[in-house]
């Protein structure tokens, strides 16, 4: 079972974020660590492959900096792992980044690529389809439990109200959530490894793709305001404690929360 | 001299530091107040790797380096003391002696059980009237055809009980110094005639547990011998150096958290219509002990770094140890002050930090003894 799991490095989440004059995340700005939901994904990885066998890779499309948690993910158990790093892919809209990825994958053997959920930065969630979508396979989505046998991948979907059972054939695209499972500390023996671990880096050029079609030049969106989001929050003080009970329960119903 | 850490350093500090704070913190207390040990937290330690560190990864342990070494034990400390003293014996003392001075077939039966931490290594040295002065030890060893027969009384051994290995020494020939007469076996837990005695009911590291053991003709395989007969002593001193960086870092682990709490505390608690860190008074103590932690934590990595450059660091280990030392309990001290009334009670952990700080001053030497070993250093004695 060949597994390649995706992962993006997000700015620090507990950070401030800070945005660059033309409102990019400014992502030099402040330390970069494996985006949190990919945690998820690549314990995932490393927990089939342990079950199943086989060879496990990491793509990461970001900064020649991601190296560093390119290398705690290969402590965590990763084999080895691809980055694709190229000046020319600043500013890449969603579509862009998913057919970066998709072409990178072409390039590489696999019979499931995994992704988290989404990113802690951007928070779209929708990588894994538009990369399913271009390479022509079927995608599992926010899956709460995987399992891969007989050929197929068989998930937990989970939405509001439970979960649905979904299977595809191999090779397939999933991403996982994060009550999946909880993600290992990397050892500290896998920490010594790392850094014998094959690293790969692809340029834009090594994927053909043209410089031109991607990036801030190629992105069919255009960041034209950020503002801070403020919550404001007007509490009500309820005094009557014998019959407080009620009214949460009341007050709750009359907003169909309950 | 170059400090900067290596990627695999940092990893190291930061996986220790998230363990630490992640699984340890939460059981800290409650292992204190009911003194037994986090088992479950001590498995994850074991798998991640923490008693394998020293152990050359032929003999399935990691082989860092000594300021690595240092670092994952200065996270571990500052958290949970009561596991970094096992974590440092077991490292510094018992799984480096047999990597040391132990034959091949030795390293390969033992090395791999103690890098996993299926067996936990204890050290039995100091006896009720052997304690700064370990050569005049009474354990003795006597030959049995290919075993020993070992009687006497250990005392202070951290991991008495939960341990499931023991480096042993006794005296093998009264008849010459204690230099050619003393020395060093492994004993597995379940000889006959090892017994464990009295745990100690201690001031700090309640969690883990400091006991007797009592020798009764227990029976020891020649084979179990580290070393040349006679050789033991020489053996356990080579140990010093390491055994003191180990205790120096987690005397700093605990300075560390003994500031952290303070400066938390500080910031919270209120006086006269201000948070008292507004006060020069308290401003002033915290800047002391920030300072103060610096100056022993480059004493400690130097240590450290040098010993992996050369033989002996003996003056270097022990200036580092007892300033660590001297540092913790003095940090406690002052961070407890800072707390006023609610330092002295169990609601706060610088109480707990307060009474584990204590120890470092003590094991692996003396303040007194470190003196003495830096002093002779100086004038050649």
């Amino acid at each position: 079972m060949n597994i390649v799991v995706c992962m993006k490095e997000t700015p620090d989440t507990t950070a401030e974020k800070r945005f660059t004059a033309d409102l990019r995340l400014d992502r030099a700005a402040v330390a970069g660590v494996i985006n949190p939901y990919d945690e998820y994904g690549i314990e995932e990885a490393i927990a089939q492959k342990e079950k199943l066998g086989g060879e496990l890779t990491l793509l990461c499309m970001g900064p020649a900096r991601a190296e560093e948690s390119i290398r705690k993910a290969m402590a965590m158990g990763v084999d080895k792992a691809v980055l694709i790093s190229d000046p020319a892919l600043e500013g890449s809209d969603l579509i862009a980044t998913a057919r970066v990825l998709a072409a990178a994958l072409q390039k590489l053997t696999f019979d499931i690529v995994i992704f988290g959920q989404a990113s802690t930065d951007s928070n779209a969630g929708m990588i894994v389809t538009a990369v399913a979508e271009l390479l022509g396979l079927p995608a599992l989505t926010w899956a709460s439990k995987l399992t891969i046998e007989g050929g197929k991948a068989t998930i937990k979907r989970s939405h509001e109200t439970g979960y649905d059972v979904v299977e595809a054939p191999l090779p397939c695209v999933v991403s996982v959530t994060q009550v999946i499972n909880e993600p290992r500390y990397p050892s500290l023996k896998g920490i010594m490894q790392a850094k014998r671990k094959e690293l790969t880096s692809y340029k834009l050029a090594d994927l053909g793709i043209d410089a031109s079609s991607v990036g801030s030049a190629g992105a069919g969106s255009k960041v034209e305001a950020a503002n801070r989001v403020t919550l404001t929050r007007t509490p009500e003080i309820f005094k009557d404690a014998d019959r407080a009970a009620l009214y949460i329960a009341d007050y709750l119903e009359k907003r169909k929360l309950i | 001299m170059n400090l900067t850490l290596s990627e695999e350093q940092q990893m190291l500090q930061q996986t220790a530091r998230e363990f630490a704070d992640e699984k340890l913190r939460p059981v800290a207390a409650e292992c204190d107040e009911q003194q037994h040990l986090p088992i479950a937290q001590m498995k994850a330690m074991a798998e991640l790797g923490f008693f394998g560190l020293i152990i050359p990864e032929e003999y399935g342990g990691i082989g860092v380096d000594t300021l690595s070494y240092v670092l994952v034990l200065e996270e571990i400390n500052k958290v949970m003391p009561a596991v970094g003293t096992i974590t440092s014996v077991h490292n510094s003392l018992v799984s480096t002696a047999i990597a040391r001075g132990g034959n091949e077939a030795q390293k390969r039966k033992y090395l791999p059980r103690l890098a996993s931490g299926e067996l936990i290594g204890a050290y039995a040295l100091s006896e009720p009237h052997a304690g700064s002065d370990p050569a005049s030890m009474r354990t003795a060893a006597v030959a049995d055809g290919t075993y020993f027969l070992l009687n006497g009384t250990k005392s202070w051994i951290s991991s008495g009980k939960s341990g499931g290995l023991y480096l042993v020494f006794a005296v093998t020939d009264k008849s010459v110094k204690p230099s050619r007469g003393i020395s060093a076996f492994i004993v597995e837990k379940d000889t006959p005639g090892l017994s464990v005695g009295r745990k100690e009911e201690k001031m700090g590291l309640r969690a883990s547990d400091t006991t007797q053991l009592i020798f009764t003709d227990c029976r020891v395989p020649a084979a179990n011998m580290i070393g040349e007969e006679g050789s033991g002593l020489k053996l356990a001193l080579s140990l010093l150096d390491g055994g003191r960086i180990g205790i120096a870092a987690q005397a700093l682990g605990i300075a560390e958290a003994a500031l952290d709490e303070a400066t938390c505390y500080a910031i919270a608690r209120e006086q006269f219509g201000h948070p008292i860190s507004d006060y020069q008074a308290i401003q002033f103590m915290l800047a002391d002990m920030a300072t103060e932690i610096e100056a022993a934590r480059m004493l400690i990595y130097r240590a450290a770094v040098e010993k992996d450059q050369r033989e002996r660091v003996t003056k270097e280990a022990s200036m580092a140890k007892l300033y660590a030392s001297e540092l913790a309990t003095r940090c406690a001290d002052k961070a407890l002050q800072i707390h006023g009334g609610y330092g002295y009670v169990k609601e706060y952990a610088i109480e707990r930090i307060y009474r584990d700080a204590r120890i470092t001053r003590i094991y692996e030497g003396t303040s007194e003894i470190q003196r003495m070993v830096i002093a002779g250093q100086l004038l050649g004695k």
